[in-house]
């Protein structure tokens, strides 16, 4: 940190991290005694699947890292892990896929962000429960009752506004979603959006809309942590909730309402393509002499500039792949709107204003400058608030970091 | 005196599905009516946008059937297009098809469909020892089998009971006398259940190599697939071989033998024709073995009223798609291609029940030649059984022989269980084979991955008829001015999942449930049993097309 030579600026930033230490603790212990025993115990499974005590301590550097964190808070991202199964978890589906289930599902990385995952406390889930019908919904009534403000709802799919909410009806009382939604979320310790249409509407909210399908943050008026992506890594999931686990609040946000750890740096940036696209080398058509060398699939309509996520360090499904890594262009998905504004999707945006005919970027200098400026258009009130936001970070960790949303969400 | 039972949500299934039954005093199912409870609107999204932007849009139809709907766009944009992908782009595509299947035939049964037949709480008590004695009966070397990993199993889920926090496993309905496996078959299906949620991802992992990520992969594009480099790849292939192998050995070490565990208690129930349905089945084909199609593992085909002597040829002009008990405007059949759709929706009535005669679900009534028809695995042995198809026919055959069951209880809930485990055995006999020919193909020196294409400028029309996990998969599309004018996709759950039509037909799922005795009216385990062995999915299901208008009105609820 350039400003740490100031030694008075030093001490403030040591004292905010103790103060958060003592929340964190404070918080922590109030856990233990509001929430019921783990369900599982993290370190026994953890040595069936063959990890030892010594990967896992690697496993909780690593990943205090990630979320932003000095080491002093090592022992309590471990410890959060232990906790991981006392936290209740109703998951509500809307207007969606399921892929985003799908992705929890399956996801497998080489660390314990998987393990925990197996061990999460579904209280309502549909996909999953044995239950149906009345008994289903019995399960739902239950767990928002006993569990009343604080099981975290975890919620997949948009809130189709449109016929009176009526385009999606749930349960055998034909309730609309937007009503189990309010029900649900008002009895919720936290709200986290699952996947890019309960963050910002996606896909059933692409042009024209045809349902008036919103995220959950608009459609309901209320804050929520979004995990973008079309499905997102699940990863970003785990850490979200162990940043919850361990201060009682949701890690700090961009302006978007994602994660500024998971969230915070550009495809392009950390791109395997890049040095390709710093050379100039691109793929100019699918499958020609770049493309079986790996270069920049930019002129391909890579989206990779205009796009924050983490997919091209973390991978998905073990790390095996990413979709850059299999040759075809990043699209953006998590970006509000972007079928719209990424759209088409296998051409370079700034070729979209030109009408009719193909036009191709042949200079490295047209290509940053159409880069740059489309990037500068779409994240200008991003970045400005996300600098805002860093400044902070290194203190606080405040609950009202969620308000620097600017409800951008549609 | 007849009662309503309404079981909303289905659960285990992707998506918002409702069923209501009209059972009489004997707890029998006289009528039904199943009705999707979501709408979308995802192919009015599509008009005006760029034809290859389609199939990564209509893939978000559902993340189950991920790819599924990806590749029958791309295959819809091709015969547009008038264009053939490239060998290794077929053969690619065949490698990323055949991981879906193994891995989401996995989580069917296990994670969706194992809890209508196995009691959880009955697992409690069995004997880890004569579990042990009880799986080497139906397989020689049982997946993850001993007493001790049995005996961990049993203490895992005694500690969820005891907690009090069964999680998934809540509030089910545990000692419903509809569940007829001992304590012992319950527990080996069970640790399997356990197994598969770790073995599935191995499938997940394969599907990633060639498509960059599970679910949703982004490979394919119009002319071919992307991923040249990981087909160019021996470290690759390697990967992705290694990852067959284990799911193959789950396959063939646990999914099949719990599936002839399961049918050993529950084979009365198909030989009585539970869950039989509608008696037409119809299959679009699947995995090519050539590059014009000419020569699929799944063949394509239709059979009339269970008739297996006389397997007919698949017109496509014959298939429609109507809306008389539907939340659309009118109620003619229309071709894919001319389909109209306008929301019209009426809702239920002041006790929440369907409106008998009138509208009552977001999903179309599909029909061919004016007739139901049942999709999915069942749908292609039956058809490939019928034509004689010696892989299929083959499989069955041993099959039947090895339990002593006639041919006749395919026809049910169980029969349609058994013929997609059957069918995963398929696909993994298969897809070593599939490598080998991509690596035969590139050693010939052709690693073309792309066959080269551009949006027609004239007005054209095509589609994509294929075979993925859960059925015959059409789409249809009409190129005008360069964009999409008009797209259409008459999916598998449409098909199985129809209302009645104009004539007052039943659909598959509503057939199928008509004369099962329901044990406890409170319970409906017997219809999700028959209603998963379909494994719905919903958001596929619901679509719609080409409003006329170029917006969609938005009604009041009538």
């Amino acid at each position: 940190m350039a400003k740490g030579n100031n030694a008075a600026y030093k001490k403030m930033i040591d004292k905010q991290y103790q103060d958060l230490m003592k929340r964190c603790q404070v918080h922590m212990e109030q856990i233990e005694k509001d929430l019921p025993e783990p369900k599982e115990d993290l370190h026994e499974i953890l040595k069936d699947r063959g990890f030892s005590r010594r990967d896992f301590i690697k496993w909780t550097s690593v990943t205090t890292a990630a979320l932003m964190l000095p080491p002093i808070f090592r022992p309590m991202v471990a410890k959060a892990a232990e906790n991981f199964s006392r936290l209740p978890v109703v998951w509500l589906h809307f207007s969606e896929c399921t892929g985003c289930s799908e992705a929890f599902l399956r996801s497998s990385y080489p660390n314990v962000d998987d393990i925990l995952l197996d061990t999460i406390s579904l209280e309502y889930h549909e996909t999953l429960m044995a239950a149906s019908g009345y008994q289903a919904e019995q399960n739902l009534e239950k767990a928002i009752h006993d569990f009343a403000g604080k099981f975290i709802c975890v919620i997949e799919g948009a809130l189709p506004r449109g016929l009176n909410g009526k385009y999606l009806t749930l349960g055998p009382k034909g309730k609309t979603g937007i009503e189990v939604a309010k029900e649900v979320t008002s009895k919720a310790a936290a709200v986290v959006c699952i996947g890019s249409c309960s963050a910002f509407g996606n896909i059933p909210a692409a042009k024209p809309n045809p349902t008036d399908a919103v995220g959950i943050s608009k459609a309901l008026g209320i804050k929520t942590v979004n995990i973008a992506g079309c499905p997102p890594n699940a990863v970003n999931f785990t850490g979200t909730v162990l940043h919850y686990l361990m201060f009682g609040s949701l890690p700090p946000l961009d302006s978007l309402g994602r994660p500024l750890w998971a969230y915070e740096k550009r495809i392009h940036d950390y791109c395997e393509r890049r040095p390709h696209y710093d050379a100039g080398e691109f793929v100019e058509e699918w499958g020609d002499a770049g493309a079986k060398k790996g270069w920049c699939l930019y002129k391909v309509g890579c989206k990779g500039p205009y796009t924050y996520a983490n997919c091209s360090k973390v991978r998905f499904n073990d790390g095996i792949s990413w979709p850059v890594m299999a040759g075809h262009g990043c699209i953006g998905c998590t970006e509000p709107a972007f079928w719209d504004t990424m759209a088409p999707l296998e051409k370079p945006i700034s070729d979209k204003t030109i009408g009719g005919g193909e036009k191709t970027v042949d200079t490295i200098g047209a290509v940053l400058t159409g880069a740059a400026a489309v990037g500068i258009a779409v994240h200008a009130a991003a970045s400005a608030i996300r600098h805002k936001g860093k400044a902070q970070d290194s203190g606080s960790h405040n609950d009202d970091r969620m308000n620097t949303q600017e409800g951008k969400h549609d | 005196m007849t009662k309503r039972i309404i079981v909303d949500p289905i659960t285990r299934i992707e998506g918002h599905l409702r069923i209501e039954v009209e059972v009489d005093d004997k707890n029998v199912i006289k009528d039904a009516w199943s009705s999707i409870t979501l709408w979308r609107g995802f192919e009015t999204i599509l008009k005006g946008r760029d034809p290859r932007d389609a199939g990564l849009i209509v893939q978000r139809f559902c993340g189950v059937c991920t790819f599924a709907h990806y590749e029958a766009s791309i295959l819809a944009c091709e015969d547009a297009f008038g264009i053939k992908p490239p060998p290794n782009a077929r053969i690619i595509r065949n490698l990323i098809g055949a991981s879906q299947y193994l891995y989401d035939h996995v989580m069917h049964f296990y994670h969706l469909h194992g809890l209508d037949w196995v009691d959880v709480v009955s697992a409690l008590s069995a004997s880890p020892a004569k579990a042990v004695d009880m799986a080497k009966a139906y397989n020689p070397n049982p997946y993850n089998c001993s007493a001790t990993h049995y005996k961990a199993v049993q203490e895992r889920l005694t500690k969820f009971v005891k907690s009090g926090r069964l999680g998934p496993f809540a509030n089910a309905y545990w000692g419903n006398p509809s569940y007829k496996l001992p304590p012992e078959a319950n527990l080996i299906i069970l640790s399997h259940y356990l197994d598969a949620l770790s073995v599935s991802k191995v499938g997940a992992q394969m599907m990633a190599i060639f498509g960059g990520k599970n679910p949703h992969p982004q490979s394919l594009v119009v002319g071919g697939v992307t991923s040249v480099m990981d087909a160019l790849d021996a470290e690759r292939l390697g990967q992705y071989l290694y990852r067959f192998k284990e799911m193959q050995n789950f396959i063939e070490t646990a999914y099949i033998p719990d599936v002839l565990l399961a049918a050993t208690y529950y084979k009365d129930e198909g030989l009585s024709g539970v869950g039989g349905g509608v008696k037409n089945y119809l299959a679009y084909g699947g995995f090519p073995l050539d590059d014009d199609w000419n020569n699929l593992l799944f063949p394509r085909g239709i059979v009339k009223n269970r008739n297996l002597a006389k397997p007919l040829k698949v017109d496509e002009d014959k298939i429609t798609e109507e809306a008389t008990h539907s939340w659309y405007k009118g109620s003619e059949p229309q071709h894919p291609y001319k389909g109209t759709t306008e929301p019209e929706y009426t809702g239920y009535d002041k006790d929440g029940h369907v409106k008998g005669n009138e509208k009552y679900s977001w999903c179309k009534a599909p029909r061919y030649d004016g007739q139901p028809y049942e999709v999915g695995p069942l749908a292609r042995f039956v058809v490939g059984y019928a034509q004689g198809n010696k892989a299929i026919k083959g499989l069955v055959d041993s099959t039947l022989k090895a339990t002593g069951l006639p041919a006749t209880v395919l026809f049910s809930t169980l029969g349609r269980t058994a013929a997609r485990a059957l069918e995963t055995k398929l696909v993994a006999d298969n897809t070593e084979g599939w490598v080998n020919e991509l690596i035969a193909n590139i050693k010939k020196g052709d690693t073309r991955t792309w066959t080269r294409c551009d949006v027609p400028k004239k007005p054209a029309q095509g589609r994509g008829m294929t075979e993925p996990p859960r059925g015959a998969l059409g789409h249809w599309i009409k190129i005008e001015n360069g964009v999409i004018a008009n797209y259409q996709a008459v999916v598998p759950s449409t098909w199985n999942c129809s209302p009645r039509d104009k004539k007052g037909v039943r659909g598959p799922y509503e057939e199928s449930l008509i004369g099962t005795k329901l044990a406890n009216i409170n319970q409906p385990l017997e219809i999700i049993r028959t209603i998963h062995s379909f494994d719905p999915c919903m958001a596929c299901a619901v679509h719609i097309i080409d409003p006329k208008t170029k917006e969609i009105k938005k009604y009041k609820v009538a």
